[in-house]
């Protein structure tokens, strides 16, 4: 692999990381896109470093009301950003990687996965874990992202509307998007964004 | 020409199908009547499969439909086109936002949007709490109020919280503990 050319060798190290670094997620999220989340938070944000919470969190509202599998959108997003098509593309084959294999074993040899004891008790473990593991998340990034009374406002009316009420997620984004132009601050927007970046970007260098 | 189709098939779900993972299903519906791969039955089967296993949904049940339709490549196709469309818009996106982040419009869009988006989040969370914590379906049979929590989950679940705030370590540690558990208790 070239060991004479360092740039090309860590360029190539940076897709392989990205690939395994994804494959280790997609082979942790349990339970659907959310509940990549709080692993996602500790891999990508606190150990790498790749991206910050709230672009995370920007990411998630993207994936929700863009096509496709919301883990597939975020992974292509975190995976682009950090090393263009290439690292989009190798970041996503890596979150399936996991999937393709276990779902392929099973359909060939397990045709009752899902009706095995061992399999259900497990899985009521998991699920007891990964709600706590998601509500934490939300709660951590709450206190960042909920920076005034207009976003708390529109964080309890989403979450309401999403236990509440049947209707897809696409709109609440939607409307979320509209209420954010009709309702953010005017005085000092920019300012406010910059502090919250660096804010969260100090936060997340320290700890 | 069975597995152009396939890929075919799965590319449309994944450029039209908005919302995650769920939202595949009524193109599954859809694809099964037309195409006769899997019946309705299966699909209720691959959810239940799909959501007891690692990966998200919607990647779950396009391999295991593509498995059951084509073999091993069948699965690998169908995912490939499930995530193509995904991969190719999410691109587009991220370079028109790199464009557009300093405009004051895209910064009030995601002043909005944050908040929204750990709203939906959060009711994620909670969907699986009750999943996970509540046996909502014996509570219905029996009406007894003591009978609807599943009191050995609350307990895993309250443990998991405190370690978790105090002892940190990685959220994979503790799913994989929490299965132990599970298997060692039988819950």
């Amino acid at each position: 692999m070239g060991d004479s050319n360092v740039t090309r060798r860590s360029g190539k190290n940076q897709l392989l990381d990205l690939y395994l670094t994804f494959a280790k997620i997609g082979a942790t999220t349990i339970g659907g896109g959310y509940a990549m989340l709080p692993v996602l938070q500790d891999e990508i944000v606190t150990k790498r470093g790749w991206a910050t919470e709230s672009e995370i969190m920007d990411y998630y509202a993207i994936g929700q009301c863009t096509p496709g599998i919301i883990a597939v959108n975020t992974s292509t997003f975190i995976g682009y950003r950090k090393a263009g098509i290439l690292g989009g593309v190798l970041a996503t084959l890596g979150f399936v990687t996991p999937s393709i294999i276990i779902i392929t074993i099973i359909a060939f040899f397990l045709q009752n996965f899902a009706e095995y004891p061992v399999v259900q008790h497990a899985f009521n473990g998991i699920r007891a874990c990964v709600c706590v593991l998601i509500l934490d998340a939300v709660l951590k990034l709450g206190k960042k992202a909920l920076t005034d009374y207009r976003c708390v406002l529109i964080f309890v009316a989403v979450l309401a509307a999403a236990l509440f009420t049947p209707l897809s997620p696409v709109l609440f984004v939607i409307l979320a998007g509209v209420a954010g132009v009709i309702l953010m601050p005017r005085k000092k927007p920019e300012k406010t964004g910059d502090e919250k970046a660096s804010d969260a970007g100090g936060k997340e260098g320290t700890s | 020409m069975i597995l152009l189709r396939l890929f075919w098939e799965f590319f449309k779900t994944g450029l039209f199908a908005v919302g995650g993972g769920l939202a595949t299903l009524p193109f599954l519906y859809d694809m099964s009547a037309r195409t006769g791969w899997f019946t309705t039955e299966e699909i209720a089967d691959l959810l239940a499969v799909s959501e007891s296993t690692p990966g998200a949904i919607g990647i779950n049940m396009s391999t295991y439909a593509g498995v059951h339709t084509f073999g091993v490549i069948g699965g690998i196709i169908a995912t490939l086109g499930l995530i193509c469309p995904s991969i190719i818009v999410i691109i587009i996106i991220s370079n028109v936002l790199k464009k557009f982040q300093d405009s004051k419009l895209v910064q009030k869009i995601f002043y909005g949007l944050r908040p929204a988006s750990l709203g939906l989040i959060g009711a994620a969370g909670l969907g699986v709490a009750k999943i996970a914590l509540l046996k909502t379906d014996v509570f219905q049979e029996s009406g007894v109020l003591a009978q609807l929590f599943d009191w050995k989950c609350i307990i895993l679940a309250v443990c998991i919280f405190f370690v978790y705030r105090k002892l940190k370590h990685s959220p994979i540690f503790y799913i994989l503990a929490a299965a132990a558990v599970g298997i060692i208790f039988k819950l």
